[in-house]
């Protein structure tokens, strides 16, 4: 990393514009100051820390520009990627938060959690030439810091609401999904109510993802703008037991219903001894820890889980981020078991990195057989057995085989199982005739993300199995669209 | 305790709950209850039992206060048909939820009868309400101050074995509700008991409140919360509860301090 003074030359220098294609490609990449693992290890903060403005303006002078900017390709809410960089190699950071507007309402969320190396930054021309991924232009951490800066200022845009329809929309949940419908169907106009089961807005954003990836501030800040748009939101409202979908639609005289209800039903390890005391759902783990704040024993009510050896089974985004909790929380040693390797570790590499530094361990290609418990039930540990990597299956990945007659006994008193979510089954439940596959995930036409019921469309994780933020926001802006397309012909 | 909530009073069925949140960053989430419900007046009445902190802080509540959030009415309700003859125990405060099952029992044409369990006479509750459905109500208490001197599962035992039940319906402590299921088990009577476990969202997302039911794993607050007392691991479950049991005590603890109120008065 450069100092301060080198970077102060180079940032004056770029403001003067006078740099070539080929002296660009010399712009060191700017790495994303962290909180040191030994320290953050002992608190809930933020580990990344944000680039400083002089970063922020290096980072982004390293993009060429180019004409045909794959970039913006790779992004699920077709950012305008090189305008909002060139603003903020230019020191315009207004100019550049209204050019991310206009195509994303969560730019400080989704700067901290998109995947970049698989979208926006995988196709970066800039990585392509140094063939190096990792040596593309730092977009996420342009759009956080731009973003951040803005909310510091305590400069907001608030999108613009065309006069009303007096089309009334109801949006089930208040996760990604949801949160990017709702302001796109609130732009066009219509009258929007969203309706989230918790106690407080946000979804995964609030019980999911921890602080220390997406501080929670930024969340409540983000549904504020919907509120400001003229959104209403109804908290402790679950559709399918306050209301059914049908009721909302024949009864309260809902013209369009968007579902956004996400993947909340945690799967289980489905091995014997699953339900013994210790063994938790990362759901359960995380939702404890982050909507309930149960890190912080001194005012919060909700229990901590107290643990030395932790278990964490699965080799995902949640997993790293119930794996990083629990060392947060205080165990002493915590390992992810995962059956595959770690080539096929489906977490992103910077969590993985991040966990490493951390302390947690990883022991690769190997299943868990059995929970083993004491006489009152609590978890003593689990019988491991190890696997070898078999042919692909359907997903492309090599799947685990175990081998007979590995099995072995490891210690644990904490068990997390984050091997993915099912779909709710609530609203199927309760509105039978809405059509579903074998997964339970909503059938929608893929044009529209409209469902079996007219009228009702769908988006995120009810649709995706379990994904990610921003292609859950894509769905929610591609399913307003279509929408606002059904209201305007109603 | 009754509490205006419209949306929740139109919609609840006997078996029902809720769970409320006493509002801020740091109140934890209880799942509760329905006792009875008014759907005129938007109201929903429940009854609890000081034992943790935020029943504490409900217990302080007045006259117009607010309840920042209740959400429900979560899970199944009561599978209510004309059965025949209905057997419905309660114990403690299970009294409460067992009332709008009862009243509705009765009202689908079953013949119900009913038992009152307690620890002592002045923790008796809904009696009046009670006999109104059932006349010939059962009262037992463990001291003996009030009705007969015993456990719920003598007379449940006697009504099986000469009343012959069609169905039973027990809701109190889960020991209490383990014992009535293994009392009723040798004369084949179809159990319902009504588990109120450890919860989080109460809408599947966490998976804290699961049992093991018949080998399967259920989740009380989507697939319950009634299940056939007969299929329940009642091991597991108890051991379960017990998961925060040392957090709990200092918790609770902690609470009598801050309130000012004396360990043993509520």
């Amino acid at each position: 990393m450069k100092s301060a003074k080198e970077l102060d030359e180079i940032a004056a220098k770029l403001r003067k514009n006078s740099y070539t294609p080929k002296e660009r490609m010399a712009i060191p990449l700017q790495e994303m100051p962290v909180q040191a693992p030994e320290v953050r290890i002992h608190n809930m903060d933020e580990v990344a820390l944000g680039f400083s403005e002089n970063q922020a303006i290096v980072e982004a002078s390293r993009c060429l520009g180019c004409k045909n900017h794959p970039c913006v390709e790779g992004c699920p809410v077709r950012i305008d990627i090189p305008g909002f960089v060139s603003h903020v190699a230019s020191g315009d950071m207004k100019g550049a938060y209204s050019v991310i507007s206009q195509s994303s309402l969560l730019p400080a969320i989704c700067g901290r959690v998109c995947p970049q190396e698989n979208q926006c930054q995988k196709f970066c021309t800039v990585g392509k030439m140094h063939k190096d991924i990792e040596q593309s232009v730092g977009i996420g951490r342009l759009e956080r810091y731009v973003a951040d800066a803005m909310s510091a200022q305590g400069y907001e845009i608030i999108p613009e609401v065309a006069a009303a329809t007096g089309k009334k929309v109801a949006v089930v949940g208040s996760g990604p999904a949801s949160i990017a419908a709702a302001a796109d169907l609130r732009k066009a106009g219509h009258e929007v109510f969203m309706f989230e089961a918790l106690h407080k807005g946000g979804g995964v954003l609030v019980y999911g993802i921890p602080e220390f990836r997406l501080p929670k501030k930024i969340v409540a800040s983000e549904i504020g703008k919907l509120e400001k748009m003229g959104v209403h939101i109804q908290t402790n409202f679950l559709v399918g037991r306050t209301m059914t979908l049908d009721a909302l639609m024949k009864e309260e005289g809902f013209d369009a219903v968007f579902v956004g209800s996400g993947a909340g039903l945690p799967k289980l390890l489905g091995v014997p001894g699953e339900n013994l005391v210790g063994v938790f759902s990362a759901n359960e783990y995380l939702t404890r820890s982050n909507l309930m704040h149960s890190y912080d024993p001194d005012h919060a009510l909700t229990p901590a889980i107290k643990s030395e050896k932790v278990a964490v089974f699965g080799g995902g985004n949640v997993a790293m981020d119930a794996a990083r909790t629990a060392l947060r929380l205080g165990a002493s040693e915590v390992t992810i078991v995962y059956r595959r390797s770690e080539n096929e570790l489906p977490a992103r590499h910077e969590e993985v990195g991040h966990a490493k530094e951390e302390g947690v361990h990883f022991l690769f290609l190997h299943a868990p057989v059995e929970v083993q418990g004491d006489d009152k039930g609590r978890v003593t540990g689990v019988v491991l057995q190890t696997c070898v990597l078999g042919e692909p299956d359907a997903s492309g990945r090599r799947s685990p085989v175990p081998v007979e007659g590995s099995e072995k006994f490891y210690q644990f008193d904490t068990v997390i199982a984050a091997i993915g979510n099912g779909s709710n089954p609530l609203i199927k439940m309760t509105t039978p005739q809405i059509e579903t596959n074998r997964r339970g995930n909503f059938i929608v036409n893929e044009e529209t993300l409209e469902t079996s019921i007219p009228g009702v469309f769908a988006g995120g994780d009810i649709v995706l199995g379990a994904a990610t933020v921003i292609l859950a926001m894509g769905q929610g802006r591609q399913a307003a669209k279509a929408m606002n397309e059904y209201l305007s012909g109603k | 305790m009754d509490i205006e909530c419209p949306l929740v009073a139109r919609q609840h069925k006997a078996g029902q709950f809720i769970i409320l949140q006493l509002g801020g960053d740091f109140n934890e989430r209880i799942p509760l209850t329905v006792a009875d419900k008014d759907v005129e007046k938007g109201t929903i009445t429940i009854v609890f039992q000081t034992v943790g902190a935020t029943t504490h802080l409900l217990a302080r509540k007045n006259v117009g206060d607010d309840i920042p959030n209740i959400l429900g009415p979560l899970g199944h309700p009561t599978d209510i048909e004309k059965f025949g003859k209905v057997v419905c125990v309660g114990g403690g405060i299970g009294v409460a939820p067992l009332y709008p099952i009862a009243q509705a029992m009765k009202a689908a044409g079953n013949d119900v009868k009913i038992i009152i369990g307690a620890r002592t006479k002045n923790l008796v509750i809904m009696e009046d309400k009670m006999r109104s459905i059932d006349p010939d109500l059962t009262i037992v208490t463990d001291d003996g101050s009030y009705g007969r001197k015993a456990l719920v599962t003598v007379p449940l035992k006697e009504f099986c074995e000469n009343w012959h039940p069609d169905e039973a319906v027990a809701i109190g402590p889960p020991v209490m509700m383990k014992f009535c299921a293994l009392t009723t088990q040798p004369f084949g009577v179809k159990t319902v008991v009504s588990l109120n476990t450890i919860m989080i969202d109460g809408t599947g997302m966490c998976g804290g409140c699961r049992v093991s039911i018949g080998g399967q794993t259920k989740f009380v607050c989507v697939d319950g919360p009634e299940f056939d007392g007969h299929q329940v691991d009642w091991n597991n479950m108890l051991s379960r509860l017990g998961t925060f049991k040392p957090q709990e005590a200092e918790e609770h603890h902690r609470c009598h301090l801050d309130l000012g109120i004396p360990e043993g008065k509520a």
